[in-house]
């Protein structure tokens, strides 16, 4: 089947067990919504979808091929299929970089040609200004921090694009603006997307279908389906 | 209605090796007691720097002119605050004294403020925070937990004005919920609050009244109720437009560099009602700073 699934994915930390047995699926093309309160396991089940944590039990498989590790045990090829926008920029973009290299990343890393052009283009596309591109991150705001984000994390053309809590800490022009840019990256990759937010009113606009995080333990692999579409 | 807090006249400026930033420009306002204002705009607006400014807490590069007064008194920001002017930071993980555990943090504030320290588990349960978190470290607390420890700091000496800067930022919805009803809780005892956020259904959900910051300036500052059915400033129409319950539209084009503002209106590069007008800088007039107030040429 083609999407990106966990199957019965099992993760503990220490003795606390933060996923146990759970399941999801994400279709091509298509926006799931994951809800559920601080401290349920949802950004756990983001590193594991992302291939960034191997989970104690169960496996992720893309388009039906179980993929086998985490990080950088599986093969860059079906790593960068999977993008990833965290809560919060600041954390997730090296201090000492300039935007221009945080966008880069993932280009070199799979040794892209003509790194430099896509680099303007990605900005340009999450709507950055060139002058940004030589500023390190204590230089720029949160959201404008957050754009090189999302264009990093759409360097690679992803399949697959986990958004977690990633709009949360954005002014509503800003938060318009990269739900706008997702948006039309998934209408002309197909991507699938999962959409982590606490926002009601976003949810019910972006997502197509919307997950209550933990699934009921009596039915785990059973999405709430949502009705309400665009 | 008594004043609680009068800003005239303010100016920020920054100086740096090769810029100026005007961070807040020309800004006033006056905050009742028992008013909740909402200060709201894009990040970079300047809305942080005028919490700093009016708690005189601006790093020493900083150039400030403009007055600041609490209620009638003339006693400097620096015998006031903590007791009588209190702030919810923005990044509380920052905030916090890393080597010393929440009921110690606590206890200090209370002992201090002429308090009992046993109070410590009703302030921590008023906050939000279940009182066994008290004995954990800042570094064990979430995001969230550590929010609302930098919260109970805040409203533990009772102050007649508190400053909430993003003290939502973080947290899921029901803790955000609870967090504005003790906002709002603490206005009905009398307390000024001036919340600071871009969270704009936070903003409707408690506020009295709305200042919209945009560019270093307060460009609309009207009755909540008002502001939320019909704006008048285009970049408050805008802002609200991009809302994902109203149109969930970004405002094209970027805010303005704080190092590098036009004379005229900020806006008036992404406005569609911008027009040679806009090349002198409007006067506030019934609630907002600007030439084609949409009151006057129809909301779009």
């Amino acid at each position: 089947m083609n999407g990106l699934a966990a199957h019965e994915v099992t993760v503990a930390y220490g003795r606390q067990t933060v996923l146990d047995r759970a399941s999801i699926h994400i279709g091509p093309g298509e926006t799931v919504g994951l809800r559920g309160p601080s401290g349920c396991g949802k950004s756990t089940l983001v590193r594991v979808l992302a291939l960034l944590h191997r989970p104690d039990d169960g496996h992720v498989s893309i388009d039906g091929n179980p993929v086998t590790g985490a990080r950088y045990r599986v093969a860059a090829a079906v790593r960068t299929r999977i993008g990833v926008l965290f809560q919060s920029p600041r954390s997730a973009a090296d201090p000492r970089l300039s935007l221009a290299d945080i966008i880069a990343e993932p280009l070199r890393a799979t040794k892209a040609e003509r790194i430099q052009d896509r680099v303007v283009e990605l900005a340009y596309t999450a709507g950055l200004t060139t002058d940004l591109l030589r500023r390190q991150p204590h230089a720029v705001s949160d959201g404008q921090l957050q754009r090189a984000c999302l264009a990093r994390a759409l360097a690679h053309r992803p399949d697959y694009l986990l958004c977690d809590e990633a709009t949360t800490m954005l002014d509503a022009s800003t938060q318009a603006h990269v739900a706008a840019v997702i948006t039309d990256h998934q209408h002309r990759h197909g991507t699938g997307v999962l959409l982590i937010t606490h926002d009601p009113a976003l949810m019910h606009r972006w997502a197509h279908r919307v997950i209550d995080w933990p699934p009921d333990q009596a039915a785990p692999a059973t999405a709430v389906e949502h009705a309400d579409h665009h | 209605m008594t004043a609680a807090l009068t800003i005239d006249g303010l100016n920020v400026r920054f100086r740096l090796r090769d810029a100026t930033v005007h961070a807040v420009t020309d800004l006033s306002l006056t905050l009742h007691r028992g008013e909740l204002l909402a200060v709201v705009g894009e990040s970079g607006c300047g809305k942080s720097v005028l919490a700093h400014a009016v708690l005189d807490l601006l790093p020493a590069n900083a150039a400030t002119t403009g007055t600041v007064q609490f209620g009638a008194g003339s006693r400097p920001v620096r015998e006031l605050r903590g007791r009588h002017i209190g702030l919810i930071p923005q990044s509380p993980a920052t905030a916090l004294t890393p080597v010393r555990t929440g009921r110690s943090l606590l206890a200090e504030t209370l002992r201090v403020h002429g308090r009992a320290t046993t109070d410590a588990d009703t302030v921590a349960a008023e906050a939000g925070l279940d009182p066994a978190d008290l004995d954990r470290y800042p570094f064990q607390l979430s995001g969230g937990m550590a929010q609302r420890l930098a919260t109970a700091l805040a409203i533990a000496p009772d102050p007649a004005v508190l400053l909430a800067d993003e003290p939502t930022a973080g947290l899921d919805r029901p803790l955000v919920d609870h967090t504005l009803d003790l906002l709002r809780r603490r206005c009905a005892a009398g307390t000024a609050v001036m919340l600071i956020t871009h969270d704009l259904t936070a903003a409707q959900r408690v506020a009295d009244t709305v200042a919209v910051m945009y560019a270093s300036r307060i460009v609309e500052h009207r009755p909540a109720d008002e502001f939320f059915t019909a704006p008048h400033h285009p970049y408050a129409a805008a802002l609200l437009d991009s809302l994902p319950d109203r149109a969930f539209q970004p405002i094209p084009g970027h805010p303005p560099m704080l190092t590098d503002l036009p004379a005229g209106c900020a806006f008036a590069p992404r406005c569609p009602h911008a027009s040679p007008d806009c090349a002198a800088q409007p006067a506030i007039s019934d609630g907002a700073a600007c030439h084609h107030p949409l009151s006057v040429v129809g909301a779009p």
